[in-house]
């Protein structure tokens, strides 16, 4: 009997424990779950994007002491830091398309082609007269949408890889842009839909605007439902999301779909500000900075984490280093080669793994000298 | 005897075909631009008013193409042949076929490298150089360069062959002012939209552009832009800044009727006249022909520009 009781009790126990560990590994599963922009190291994510920007600015203060200087100038602000913000627009709504494709795994490279498209699109139907502004945008949008619906499907229920099926619509896009143009700068007077480029709005330039609108709707839209979820989810492992119930094949083709919009508000801003659309040269290597962008923004190019406000610190990295460059008086052969040494120093400084080598030898130093 | 008749008659067949058309063989790059297009009507016309034949050949910017072109062009027994060279290399083996069939070949615009200069005739092509020296000229005629000047260059593409060659001869003329100076330089690689931002970050570096008397763009395109920059720095491009430039294409014309532009000088397209002059006196049998005659377009002001504009709007 007393060994009955025994047996029970320590049943009991086991029972308790049992729940314990459940309850302990059910908190620990609850701590690690996925909890948007609160990870520990959210501060060092920031630090040093920001830090970067803050350096290059700091360079243009030193060589140009005007340079933070703000005035208030036929109805709106006017100065370098406003320069530097407008002229990131078209590359940042970019970036933030090219933040969901890369957060999949994919690539988007026809996004400057597809600009080019969308801005030929403008200034035709501009030139034709009798459409409204608001039906010009309308198409645009629509057209940036076809386009990327074309990559998606590609993509996703042709099993192309990314790379390859967007490659094709780089090259090929910028020449139905320049079929569109037949060949020529189709440019427009319009001071309505021009002031989509160089008007302004509250004293900011309707770019930035467009910008901050951009990144507002897609931020509720991927942070606030489970989209922005199902994306790294896709582009962690996409079979494992697919048995785990979520439509990898419809998020992929979402993506793009955002990408080729996203890309058509770029080549409507940069087609409103020149009131031209150039075939050869819109969004021309425009890709390729977005991508910078979303990599210096922390992304990493095989899928599964994305961060929109950080690829638009990373655009404004970019913008500030060609504005640096273009202020410091340099002869023009040195503009790429400083770039690529300022781009490679802010991505390493983002390296943990370098940061820590760079502190190891820091204090090797110190020791040795300590030494001595 | 019999066979001497036939020699003579067809000798006399020959010089017929000879005298009354020249049939001329044209390998034209394509027609990527609006520049591009005019010099092909201006061949075109030029070879209706002097009577000559001529082949046009359309490569659509592909080198092959245009090796095709040149090779049909023998094989029809053209009396000359006229190459717009896409790429400047791989052409000796299409020349030298040209050469045994005893067909003169001209070349214009871009060049060629061969190591045999004999396998063409000549080349005609813009020259660079004077089109810097013609726009440097006209702007140190201005009564505002008579005093200090500062002026921002915004340069072509780093490296092309026209952007080095229009600033060295701008800088020439411009050795011999030493009122003048260019006080900013940088590339707006020959787009409007690159020159619209490179001018307005270089106007905030200059205090906001009222220190200088001059732009000087390596072409339209860029100034274009750059005006834009300028109205939207609260200055007036063509007064408070004179605005010079090379190409001359219709918008810039239309930019110069408004007072917003100041002048241009024209990238020659009217390479055709030159051409045909050397294939001509070729057939005549004149054989010391330069292996570089080079040409430069006019210099275009506001005066004939509205008129100018409408001329060329409808081309």
């Amino acid at each position: 009997m007393t060994n009955e009781a025994t047996v029970l009790n320590s049943h009991h126990s086991d029972q308790l424990e049992a729940d314990q560990l459940k309850a302990d590994q059910l908190k620990t599963a609850r701590q690690a779950r996925y909890s948007p922009g609160q990870s520990a190291h959210k501060f060092s994510l920031y630090l040093y994007p920001l830090l970067a920007l803050a350096l290059l600015l700091l360079v243009n203060v030193l060589m140009d002491p005007q340079f933070f200087s703000l005035q208030w100038q036929d109805g709106r602000l006017y100065g370098p830091l406003i320069d530097i913000v407008n002229r990131s627009a078209p590359v940042a709504l970019l970036a933030i398309g090219m933040s969901l494709v890369i957060a999949t795994g994919g690539i988007d490279l026809s996004v400057g082609a597809v600009m080019a498209i969308c801005g030929a699109v403008c200034a035709n139907l501009l030139l034709l007269g009798d459409w409204s502004i608001p039906a010009v945008i309308g198409l645009a949008v629509l057209t940036g949408v076809g386009c990327g619906l074309l990559n998606g499907v590609m993509v996703s229920y042709l099993g192309i890889q990314p790379i390859v099926a967007t490659l094709v619509l780089m090259v090929a896009g910028r020449g139905v842009a320049q079929l569109l143009n037949q060949g020529q700068i189709v440019t427009f007077q319009n001071p309505d839909f021009a002031a989509l480029g160089s008007g302004s709005f509250l004293g900011l330039p309707v770019p930035v605007w467009l910008v901050l609108l951009a990144l507002l709707i897609m931020q509720l839209l991927l942070r606030r439902t489970a989209l922005g979820l199902f994306i790294e989810a896709v582009g962690c492992n996409a079979k494992a999301s697919r048995y785990l119930g979520i439509d990898d094949r419809g998020i992929k083709l979402a993506v793009y779909i955002l990408a080729g919009g996203c890309a058509a508000l770029a080549g409507i801003i940069a087609t409103a500000d020149i009131q031209g659309s150039d075939a050869n040269n819109a969004g021309l290597w425009l890709e390729l900075d977005a991508i910078l962008a979303v990599v210096i923004g922390g992304a990493a190019l095989t899928g599964g984490r994305f961060s929109l406000p950080r690829a638009v610190i990373g655009v404004l990295i970019i913008q500030a280093l060609s504005t640096t460059i273009v202020v410091s008086g340099l002869p023009a052969k040195f503009n790429l080669l400083i770039k690529a040494l300022v781009i490679l120093l802010v991505l390493m400084l983002q390296s943990e793994l370098f940061r820590n080598q760079l502190k190891a030898l820091l204090s090797f130093g110190k020791a040795r000298g300590g030494k001595a | 005897m019999k066979i001497k008749s036939i020699v003579a008659g067809l000798g006399l067949c020959f010089i017929c075909h000879s005298s009354f058309a020249t049939t001329v063989g044209f390998a034209q790059v394509g027609s990527e631009s609006g520049w591009r297009t005019s010099f092909s009507e201006s061949v075109k016309a030029e070879a209706k008013k002097r009577g000559i034949e001529l082949k046009f050949s359309d490569a659509q910017q592909k080198q092959e193409n245009q090796i095709k072109a040149v090779r049909s062009f023998i094989a029809q027994g053209v009396d000359a042949i006229i190459i717009a060279p896409v790429v400047e290399t791989g052409w000796t083996p299409v020349l030298k076929e040209a050469k045994r069939a005893r067909i003169p070949v001209v070349i214009v615009d871009r060049n060629v490298q061969v190591q045999d200069e004999s396998l063409f005739v000549t080349r005609i092509a813009s020259d660079f150089v004077e089109e810097g020296r013609k726009a440097a000229t006209w702007l140190m005629s201005q009564p505002q360069a008579q005093q200090q000047c500062n002026i921002i260059e915004l340069q072509g593409t780093v490296g092309a062959t026209a952007a080095i060659d229009r600033a060295k001869g701008f800088n020439e003329v411009l050795a011999k002012h030493p009122q003048a100076k260019i006080v900013r330089s940088q590339t707006a690689e020959f787009t409007r939209a690159k020159g619209k931002e490179v001018m307005e970050s270089l106007l905030k570096a200059e205090q906001g552009g009222k220190s200088i008397c001059a732009l000087w763009a390596h072409n339209d395109e860029m100034a274009l832009g750059a005006i834009q920059a300028i109205k939207e720095a609260g200055l007036k491009p063509g007064k408070d800044m004179l605005v010079v430039s090379v190409d001359a294409v219709p918008d810039y014309f239309k930019a110069m009727a408004d007072g917003e532009a100041n002048a241009t000088v024209e990238l020659n397209p009217h390479l055709g006249g030159p051409a045909f002059d050397v294939i001509e006196a070729y057939l005549q049998g004149k054989k010391d022909i330069e292996k570089l005659i080079r040409t430069t377009g006019d210099l275009f002001l506001q005066d004939t520009a509205a008129a100018e504009y409408e001329k060329r709007r409808l081309n």
